[in-house]
């Protein structure tokens, strides 16, 4: 392969990092939820507006972190909207990490994996009864150990 | 080669260090003619994390496996007879290595961080109580830490830790302050940070901690590999150091302890090997080393070590400490004069082979992943440093750490690398594409 199929900040990943797909907070949400990822120190929050005949009206994220936590971010929230929650629900991390494009290590995956998993969450979070579990406690189905540890 | 940085204080060698030819020891290392994924040819500066190994490591070990290994201190046999030979001859040359007076001083443990684990454990909990406290560098990392937290919630002692100023170091000064204000019984210092690279000095805290009534623990981890390790002239009461940072193997470390410690301890781990008798009713210990070696112990490993000691004392840890600080003085300079580059840790005088910095606009991650799509592995994350992190203000860094095998022209790859990198991230007013939404 040549070195820039190893690059995984390819052009399409640096723009969506610079220039969004609505970055910021939805004020008339009606779902929403928020997840970090320890690896990095990732953050994201998602902001749904659902409609009444069950689509994705609007998908709005906030966060701070690494360039494909919050690429991947911006990334699904504009491949999202006008969706059925069905076929959302019916989005699978591999086409997530499809969706990304560039090629991850399993330790990366769990920052391109974060706002998926918040997404899914989401859906089933509506505003007024918010809860903020700590969703990173819960094991990601993808990526391999931390890399937090030297001794 | 480029120039080496020339430094005032005590490395005013380039004589020397035009003679110290790191491609020598290259070919030593069969890993370093790799390369990475993306093609490139490696370049190993992670080495504050892991070092590698060279051939008569792995040899060493090896010949072990194949030629006489069999468990050390129990058979009455001929192989048996041999591995606890070498294993005993590992021992003395550690001993040597760190200039300890007995060879029982030597203590082989699972590493540096169980090292530690055996006098919090061990020492701390026979000799400390409710309200006593324990001493600690901001720059030590979790090994140094967590041991003494976890005493602190058994106990009661308390943790309290000499923070760094803004250039990233500890004045003599305020270590005489904490030891005058707290009066603590431990103080337990790294001899060099593995973050900022700061080396400190060990000889003369060790003083000031004796004076003030302190027993002394030093983290010697980013020490042992990279410079002498003297614990009669430091005069420390126990150090600590790992295997697979001084080109040994993983699963071994060493605790030294001074003997009238080691002696007044009670045993930490019990199983076998560390035992005097036995009964239904109860154990007596066995005298120093064993009474610290529960169980078998890593015998391969500590005859893989020996081997690396021999390895690197060949060299000479003077030589390496001489040529580090001229390398890291170097990829510090070129880093530093970057635009948007921000060096985290003190300037060349005060450190050695360390360099961690920040890019603008890069996460400590993006950074380490772009470095290594051009062959540069490099280390990003907390370091196993959180409440350093905390202070400094970053939640991660990134940090290449040379050793005597890196040259200066991978320093000159690094600096390149981090040039393009940063200017890869820097916002440049992208625009995204629009998406086709099907």
């Amino acid at each position: 392969m040549s070195p820039s199929e190893h690059d995984i900040y390819q052009e399409h990943v640096l723009e969506h990092y610079e220039d969004p797909y609505h970055r910021g907070s939805l004020a008339d949400a009606t779902h929403a939820d928020e997840g970090n990822n320890p690896l990095c120190g990732d953050v994201i929050h998602i902001d749904l507006k659902l409609s009444c005949d069950g689509k994705i009206e609007q998908a709005w994220f906030d966060g701070e972190g690494c360039k494909i936590s919050q690429a991947s971010a911006s990334m699904l929230t504009e491949a999202i909207e006008g969706k059925t929650l069905e076929e959302v629900k019916a989005f699978s991390a591999e086409e997530m990490l499809k969706l990304f494009g560039p090629r991850l290590t399993p330790n990366r995956q769990k920052c391109c994996l974060l706002s998926w998993r918040v997404l899914q969450s989401a859906m089933h979070s509506p505003v007024g009864d918010f809860d903020d579990d700590e969703n990173s406690n819960e094991d990601p189905q993808f990526g391999g150990p931390s890399l937090s540890e030297e001794s | 080669m480029p120039e080496p940085f020339n430094l005032t204080d005590s490395c005013n060698h380039t004589a020397d260090l035009s003679a110290f030819d790191a491609e020598r020891y290259r070919s030593d290392f069969p890993i370093l003619k790799r390369h990475v994924s993306s093609g490139e040819p490696l370049a190993f500066l992670d080495n504050a994390a892991s070092s590698q190994r060279p051939s008569v490591v792995i040899d060493a070990m090896a010949d072990c496996y194949e030629s006489y290994y069999a468990n050390v201190h129990r058979g009455i046999h001929t192989l048996s007879e041999e591995s606890t030979d070498r294993y005993e001859q590992a021992r003395a040359t550690t001993a040597r290595f760190l200039n300890a007076a007995e060879e029982k001083e030597i203590i082989f443990t699972a590493g540096c961080t169980a090292a530690i684990n055996t006098v919090a454990r061990s020492w701390g909990e026979a000799n400390l109580g409710r309200g006593d406290t324990i001493l600690l560098t901001i720059a030590e990392h979790h090994a140094n830490i967590v041991p003494w937290h976890q005493l602190a919630e058994r106990i009661g002692v308390n943790v309290v830790f000499i923070p760094i100023n803004e250039a990233f170091d500890i004045a003599d000064e305020v270590v005489l302050e904490y030891l005058d204000r707290y009066r603590p019984k431990l103080f337990a210092f790294t001899a060099a940070s593995n973050t900022l690279g700061t080396e400190f000095p060990v000889k003369r805290w060790t003083e000031f901690a004796h004076a003030a009534g302190a027993t002394v623990l030093v983290d010697a981890a980013q020490a042992a590999p990279h410079s002498v390790v003297d614990v009669q002239d430091w005069g420390v009461d126990f150090l600590a150091f790992s295997g697979h940072k001084v080109c040994g193997p993983t699963g071994i470390g060493v605790l030294y302890g001074k003997a009238e410690h080691l002696d007044a301890m009670p045993a930490f781990l019990g199983g076998g090997g560390m035992i005097d008798r036995v009964t239904t009713s109860g154990f007596s210990s066995a005298a120093l080393p064993d009474k610290f070696e529960a169980g078998t112990p890593p015998i391969v490993e500590a005859i893989g070590l020996e081997a690396a000691i021999k390895y690197l004392s060949k060299i000479g840890l003077d030589t390496i400490h001489q040529y580090e600080r001229s390398i890291g003085a170097y990829a510090d300079a070129g880093l530093r004069n970057l635009e948007g580059v921000r060096i985290i840790g003190p300037t060349p005088n005060r450190k050695s082979g360390i360099v961690s910095f920040l890019i603008d606009h890069a996460h400590a991650h993006d950074t380490a992943q772009s470095l290594d799509s051009l062959g540069i592995a490099v280390r990003a994350g907390h370091h196993c440093t959180m409440p350093l992190h905390d202070a400094i203000g970053a939640t991660a860094t990134t940090r290449a750490s040379f050793y005597f095998y890196n040259t200066f022209a991978e320093a000159d790859r690094l600096i390149e690398a981090v040039k393009s990198t940063r200017a890869k991230f820097a916002p440049s007013g992208r625009k995204r594409r629009g998406r086709t939404v099907s």
